[in-house]
């Protein structure tokens, strides 16, 4: 089913208001738009919606429907956020456009890249797919921070994340390699681990650089 | 440290034309032992020019050639990231070795293999030692050297130094070297034209090969960037273009590509030549090393340590047993009146006996506190120090106190400069150098500067403070609360960034008696020649006080100052002295208590403001020259200041609580 931006937009309104916040019903006039606008036909005729006394209700598909949409625009949020780095309202604007691209399995794609979030950036609930009940049922955690893993724990090292060169070039020439094998020794007071027959002491800043699966 | 051994610039000149070998490697691979079995005496240990980093020398005669040896610092690449690593391929570049020596962990042969690697693509003279043999056959390993030997095409010896087990065939090597072409290993096609396209504009021969530089300045070495200015004035700009070129449209990941190349190529190398068991073998050490880092078996292991190391060994022997020995039965008992009988003999004036044998008096006073005194205190501490640190055990110790340091501006890796502290402030004050940041640096200075008493100190305070245990415990609880507050302040003044923290873990490992030795002795030697003439210097100044009058007048115009902290006007004595050396103030306040001058009130307070008080001339020009003048005067200002309002402090909570 293919919505137009402002049907989107509407469903989300309508998650919010019912599923998040509690209130039986939302109100068109806190939206942006008139509530003549012919988003609101669009979601009638699909039977999403229903309207009685001017005020929006959802029906059961409708309610599924606006759990999806509402999964892809925070989806889209934590994608400007986490891998393009772009925050604040530049961040939100184009979230807000992006998500609309989000649909016909790329919003599991996406998912599956950032790992099955279970928030966005602003500490709301992602409604989790059917790709993250997958990944939990299979107990896949793929790639990971080492600071995920428990002591004892084995893996192999899948990248490195910092910002900072000197810092990579200095965790590589410790043996700290995609590829290589990567035992999690202590988590306390210090992170401990072993590359090969070598251990390294580091701490929680740089165990969340290097990620790791298993 | 700087050179202090007189004869070294000597040395270096007389074998100037000798040959050359420098060991290059990681750090904790046995470098410096090697050196020392292969140079014996004659070493000096100097900053390497323009840098704070040292660099030993020493000679060796190997089969009756006489070589010089070089020990640079550890390196992990030849594409150097800390200041360390650039002094070591500093000397690579500029001192062209005729033997470079790459001692490597047979244990981690893979992963060090990657600079083995590095060092022959640069077309340098490379000899490989797979050192530390020993352990890696405990753990099951067995690694083909003759194997190794062909697919790298450079001689490959096993060792394990530290057992002096195939030293022969090191020398051996090293006099026997002749220059083979060793094989070519070569990265992807891109990344061989990436090269080769940068090589194309090199015209001039240099020490490192094209290959080699380019690879280099294609990962931003600025350094190799500087040389190729100098060296190829008209060509560099074109030369820059190309790099920045190629810079660009590699940039997603040109680091990670040539570390995965080179892993790739290692992985070859190393195929059938290591031979891993099936099961991982835990030995002893690493048990021992577990147990150092899990919080409830690592304190009580940590007490163990410094109940018997601190506690039991430097305090109760050296500064109890010894001191006395030296001090009262040696010193005070024999030497003093029979040296003070001979000066007498041999000087008719007075005054002149005075300088050497009186109160103040060079013997009697300097050499008595020097020998007597901090000598055992220190000598002991330095064999504690030494020990512990060829243990392996305080990388475990850093990452242990990580978390707490880190709220007073430190990283874990600062305990080692503050473990230090303990045994001579100025030592430690050098070491801060290793540390990453300015901020953490200076922080640490400061530290080290107010709250860290140093062992010769130390032992007199405790000596001092024995007799009155509750004035121990004040001192002691005063101590931790400055050192924690001062921390707790600089770390949320000071701007910068907060610091991070990694380290390599050595294994742990029972340490050589002889390397124990060695190192106490080196740094026992490079404390006296520091100390020594301090303390005559001392003598001197406070002999001339004496006779001009002068040492009365300051007493006078510090008894104010005293007499507001509560203190009797002769500790103005302690408190000058106390300029000179920290200990040496000390001392003079144990002179004071035996002569029942002082009660505990004043006892404490005096000991409290003068350990925090100014650290000792040595020690301020350590700090100006590491930190510099502005940060030094700033530290000792502010130092100077708070220890006198702490004494004034506490001497007012005392009088008002009565808990002394």
């Amino acid at each position: 089913m293919k919505l137009s931006e402002k049907a989107e937009e509407v469903l989300e309104a309508l998650w919010v208001a019912l599923e998040e916040e509690g209130h039986p019903f939302l109100d068109p006039d806190t939206m942006d738009f008139p509530s003549d606008d012919p988003a609101y036909r669009e979601l009638t005729g699909h039977t999403l919606i229903e309207i009685r006394q001017g005020m929006i209700y959802f029906r059961p598909e409708g309610r599924e429907e606006g759990k999806l949409t509402i999964r892809r625009h925070r989806l889209a949020e934590r994608l400007m956020m986490d891998v393009l780095n772009i925050r604040g309202d530049e961040g939100e604007y184009k979230a807000c456009q992006f998500e609309h691209l989000l649909n016909e399995g790329a919003d599991a794609k996406v998912c599956t890249m950032l790992n099955h979030p279970s928030t966005c950036p602003h500490g709301k609930a992602i409604p989790p797919g059917d790709c993250c009940d997958e990944a939990r049922a299979a107990g896949n955690l793929g790639v990971v921070p080492l600071t995920e893993f428990r002591s004892g724990e084995e893996g192999t090292i899948a990248y490195i994340h910092t910002e900072d060169h000197k810092k990579m070039q200095k965790l590589m020439a410790m043996g700290v390699l995609p590829g290589n094998r990567i035992i999690l020794l202590q988590t306390f007071p210090s992170y401990i681990f072993r590359v090969g027959y070598s251990e390294f002491a580091i701490d929680t800043n740089l165990a969340r650089e290097i990620f790791v699966r298993k | 440290m700087s050179s202090h051994n007189k004869k070294g610039s000597e040395d270096i000149k007389s074998i100037a034309a000798a040959r050359k070998v420098a060991l290059v490697g990681n750090p904790n691979v046995g470098k410096s032992v090697l050196f020392n079995v292969l140079t014996g005496a004659y070493v000096t240990v100097s900053n390497y020019p323009g840098t704070s980093v040292e660099v030993s020398r020493g000679n060796a005669m190997i089969n009756d050639q006489i070589w010089q040896v070089i020990d640079t610092p550890g390196m992990y690449s030849i594409h150097t990231i800390t200041e360390e690593e650039r002094v070591a391929r500093e000397i690579l570049l500029h001192e062209s070795p005729d033997v470079v020596l790459h001692v490597l962990d047979a244990r981690n042969l893979e992963r060090m293999l990657a600079m083995t690697l590095q060092l022959i693509e640069a077309e340098l003279p490379v000899i490989l030692v797979v050192n530390i043999m020993d352990e890696a056959e405990q753990m099951g390993l067995t690694i083909d050297l003759e194997l190794l030997q062909q697919r790298l095409g450079i001689p490959v010896i096993g060792a394990a130094t530290a057992r002096k087990r195939g030293l022969d065939e090191i020398r051996q090597a090293i006099s026997g070297y002749n220059r083979i072409a060793p094989n070519h290993f070569n990265y992807s096609r891109p990344m061989e034209r990436n090269v080769a396209e940068i090589t194309q504009h090199m015209s001039g021969s240099y020490i490192l090969s094209p290959k080699s530089l380019a690879l280099l300045l294609l990962q931003q070495d600025e350094e190799i960037a500087e040389l190729f200015k100098k060296w190829d004035r008209d060509g560099y700009e074109e030369l820059a273009g190309k790099v920045r070129d190629i810079i660009f449209d590699q940039r997603k990941s040109f680091h990670l590509d040539l570390s995965m190349e080179r892993k790739t190529i290692v992985g070859k190398l190393i195929e059938d030549v290591i031979t891993v068991p099936e099961k991982r073998r835990v030995t002893w050490g690493e048990r021992l090393s577990t147990m150092s880092v899990r919080p409830v078996t690592g304190v009580p292991m940590l007490l163990f340590v410094l109940y018997f190391g601190l506690y039991k060994f430097v305090g109760e022997f050296g500064a109890g047993t010894v001191v006395d020995l030296l001090e009262k039965k040696l010193f005070e008992a024999l030497f003093n009146p029979w040296i003070t009988g001979v000066v007498k003999a041999i000087i008719p004036w007075e005054i002149l006996q005075e300088l050497f044998v009186g109160e103040y008096g060079i013997i009697t006073l300097g050499i008595r506190y020097a020998v007597g005194i901090i000598l055992p205190i220190v000598a002991t501490f330095f064999i504690f120090f030494s020990f512990l640190e060829d243990t392996g055990y305080f990388p475990r110790l850093a990452l242990m106190v990580d978390r707490l340091f880190k709220r007073i501006g430190l990283s874990g890796r600062a305990v080692i400069p503050m473990v230090l502290g303990f045994g001579c402030d100025t030592m430690a004050t050098m070491v801060t150098r290793t540390l990453e940041t300015t901020r953490e640096r200076v922080i640490a200075t400061l530290l080290l500067a107010l709250a860290i008493p140093c062992s010769a100190q130390l032992g007199v305070i405790l000596g001092l403070l024995a007799k009155a245990p509750g004035a121990l415990m004040v001192w002691s609880v005063c101590m931790l609360l400055l050192f924690v507050l001062v921390g707790l302040l600089a770390s949320k003044l000071m701007p910068g960034e907060a610091p991070m923290f990694y380290m390599e873990l050595p294994p742990m490992r029972l340490p050589q008696f002889g390397n124990v030795l060695t190192k106490t002795y080196t740094r026992m030697q490079w404390y006296f020649i520091e100390i020594l003439p301090l303390f005559i210097l001392a003598s001197v100044l406070l002999w001339l006080g004496k006779i001009t009058g002068f040492f009365e007048k300051m007493i006078i115009a510090m008894t104010p100052v005293m007499a507001s902290i509560g203190l009797p006007k002769e500790t103005a004595v302690a408190f000058i002295f106390g300029f000179f050396r920290r200990d040496y103030g000390a001392a003079g306040l144990y002179d004071l208590q035996s002569k029942g001058l002082m009660d505990a009130r004043q006892l404490t307070v005096a000991a409290v403001t003068l350990t925090l008080f100014i650290p000792c001339v040595a020690q301020f020009l350590v700090m100006k020259n590491e930190r510099g003048w502005k940060v030094a005067c700033m530290i000792g200002l502010f130092v100077s200041l708070f220890a006198y309002g702490s004494g004034y402090v506490l001497n007012k909570i005392l009088m008002v609580t009565a808990i002394l």
